[in-house]
């Protein structure tokens, strides 16, 4: 039953504004003559993206606001349909088998849409009901994630007065609720406080320990360092890099960072490490401490020992930071992943 | 075909119906049970309008009621769960084919207006006793008028909710229903037409005019109607029509 992710070339191209444009367009009953006036727009969200996601791996999808992680995240649970390509859940093909496909995918979409008619436990019951589960198993496991997510003290109060950190629980919760193969989490930790967040990732990695497939995505690194096995890098609608966490990190040059502190340091003494092969910047953080920008880590320590004693300074202290995605990205783009 | 799937979330509209009855019943029954009150007992117990005015009236108001319940149960949450909340989305991930979520929707509205329909007779028929003389001559071809009507509301409820932007619901109300309405012989029965001879012809495009007729034709077929075999194939005919066009739309909001 252990089921992977696989795309084949996929390839995306909207012909219509996205929704949020679509506001103006009016009515649209048989066909519309004001807008085929306009010629058509055509976004391409997704340009040939094939990914081999592991059963069992936590893999997630790192991009810039419109790199098409969402489109991505659609196609793959029978809500886009692809342009071309190919996208498989385990062996299903998800637009030619979407009912098969439905039962293995659970989905935390990136808008909150949670039914607002019904009380958090209704939701979870309903849900559970939809896929068949009996009605004894339904409430047993809804009450087992309302306690899991913190939410039972407000489990029979409509979800319409939930704070967003709320809904975004609830909205997990429901993904699991009939217990599905693959689960996908559309920015997940976007607008959670950092307390929720790592609930998040803890109830993440718990549910993976059971053998489940989960995509996420983000346009959060450090979400994606801490969380995942492996990650693709995306950007207009293509993977740009792909790989585990240090794999990605090790590609970019001058990408380390050595935390120094010493007994006292001088500014001469600061030159004089600047002047290491390898070392990009120095930054003296106080009296004591620098910050050593360069493109090796370990390797470098040696060297920096060597010419503190023999500048008779004590060094107390090393920490080595592995270059960060933030890093990759830049390196790749020319742009922050923070914009 | 997945029934467990479809009943679940038959169940869901069932429930979330029960909990908004009452503002349901109003919203239904409030302005058709006041017109009945105005024009079937006020003006005809002041002499304006002729007693049988009351019989003539209770057909007209239940096409209303029927109508107008499964226009709103249909098109008002595809609308709002589309646009607005995206509630919509976890059904659609439901194990089902999409396009048994659009049928799902017209069995609900199909339902929630024949209750309409059945609960107004009776509210109606309080309303102006004494002197409502129904006769219903064939049960079962009432049925069927019936069940017709609701399915068109239901039918017509979604075709209109899948082509309406949720910006434009008031808009949907004031120029597609109310003209219906009125245009709809609802309050007065398509030979008070007669002597409007481009009007009469005109108003036979709109669905609600075989409504209100068949309903005549089968509860109180003392007055003039439309032959029946008439109501019945256009309302058939509307309905496939209807149906055919909101699951088209319906794929095309829920597929990008
Ligand atoms: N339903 C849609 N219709 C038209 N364009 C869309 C739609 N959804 C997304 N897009 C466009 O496709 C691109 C990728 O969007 P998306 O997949 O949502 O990116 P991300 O989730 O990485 O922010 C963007 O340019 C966006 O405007
Ligand atoms: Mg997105």
């Amino acid at each position: 039953m252990l089921a992977g992710i696989r795309t084949v070339d996929l390839r995306k191209v909207y012909t219509s504004p996205p929704p949020v444009a679509a506001g103006v367009g009016g009515f649209s009953f048989g066909g519309s003559k004001a807008k085929s006036k306009q010629p058509k727009p055509q976004i391409t969200a997704l340009d040939g993206v094939s990914l081999e996601i592991k059963a069992g791996e936590i893999f997630c999808l790192l991009g810039p606001n419109g790199a098409g992680k969402s489109t991505t995240v659609g196609i793959l649970t029978t809500r886009v349909r692809p342009t071309s390509g190919q996208a498989f859940i385990g062996d299903h093909d998800v637009w030619l088998n979407q009912v098969v496909v439905k039962r293995l995918i659970g989905v935390v979409a990136q808008r909150p849409n949670l039914d607002f008619n019904l009380t958090a436990r209704e939701i979870l019951t309903f849900h559970g009901a939809y896929f068949g589960l009996s009605h004894h198993e339904r409430s047993k496991r809804a009450e087992a994630l309302l306690e899991r997510f913190k939410l039972t003290d407000r489990a029979d109060h409509m979800v319409r007065g939930f704070s967003g950190g709320m809904m975004q629980r609830l909205s997990i919760a429901r993904a699991m609720m009939h217990d599905p193969q693959v689960l996908f989490l559309d920015e997940p930790s976007a607008g959670l406080d950092p307390q929720t967040r790592l609930l998040l990732w803890e109830i993440v990695r718990e549910y993976n320990q059971t053998g489940k497939t989960i995509l996420l995505t983000t346009h959060n690194m450090e979400e994606g360092d801490a969380l995942c096995q492996r990650l693709a890098i995306i950007d207009h609608g293509r993977v740009i890099a792909l790989g585990t966490p240090c794999e990605l990190k090790a590609s970019v040059p001058g990408g380390f960072l050595l935390r120094l502190r010493f007994g006292v340091h001088s500014p001469e003494f600061l030159e004089r490490l600047q002047s290491l092969s390898g070392v990009r910047e120095v930054r003296a953080t106080d009296g004591v401490g620098a910050d050593l920008y360069a493109d090796r880590g370990g390797s470098l320590v040696p060297a920096v020992a060597q010419l503190a004693s023999a500048a008779g300074v004590e060094l107390h202290d090393v920490h080595i930071s592995e270059p960060s995605l933030e890093n990759l990205f830049l390196h790749h783009t020319g742009r922050s992943l923070r914009e | 075909m997945n029934w467990k799937t479809f009943l679940a979330i038959l169940a869901r509209d069932a429930h979330v119906a029960r909990r908004n009855f009452v503002a349901l019943l109003f919203q239904t029954f409030l302005q058709p049970l006041m017109f009945v009150f105005i024009f079937g007992r006020v003006m005809v117990g002041s002499g304006y309008m002729p007693p049988s005015y009351k019989s003539l009236l209770l057909p007209g108001i239940m096409a209303i009621c029927m109508v107008g319940t499964g226009i709103w149960a249909v098109a008002m949450p595809v609308i709002a769960e589309f646009q607005f909340t995206h509630e919509i989305e976890d059904r659609l991930l439901a194990p089902m084919e999409i396009s048994w979520l659009a049928v799902e929707k017209v069995v609900a509205g199909t339902l929630q207006s024949l209750a309409a329909g059945l609960m107004v007779i009776p509210a109606a028929w309080l309303l102006l006793r004494p002197g409502v003389d129904l006769r219903v001559p064939h049960p079962l071809l009432f049925a069927a008028v019936s069940l017709l009507v609701a399915l068109f509301s239901a039918t017509g409820g979604l075709a209109l909710g899948c082509s309406m932007q949720q910006t434009h619901i008031g808009l949907m109300f004031s120029l597609i229903v109310a003209p219906m309405i009125f245009f709809g012989c609802t309050y007065y029965p398509w030979s008070a037409l007669e002597s409007f001879p481009i009007l009469q012809k005109a108003v036979l495009v709109n669905p609600l005019v075989y409504a209100s007729e068949g309903l005549r034709a089968t509860l109180v077929p003392q007055f003039p109607h439309l032959p029946l075999p008439a109501v019945l194939a256009v309302l058939l005919f509307a309905n496939f029509l209807l149906m055919a066009m909101g699951l088209r739309k319906f794929y095309g909001k829920a597929v990008s």
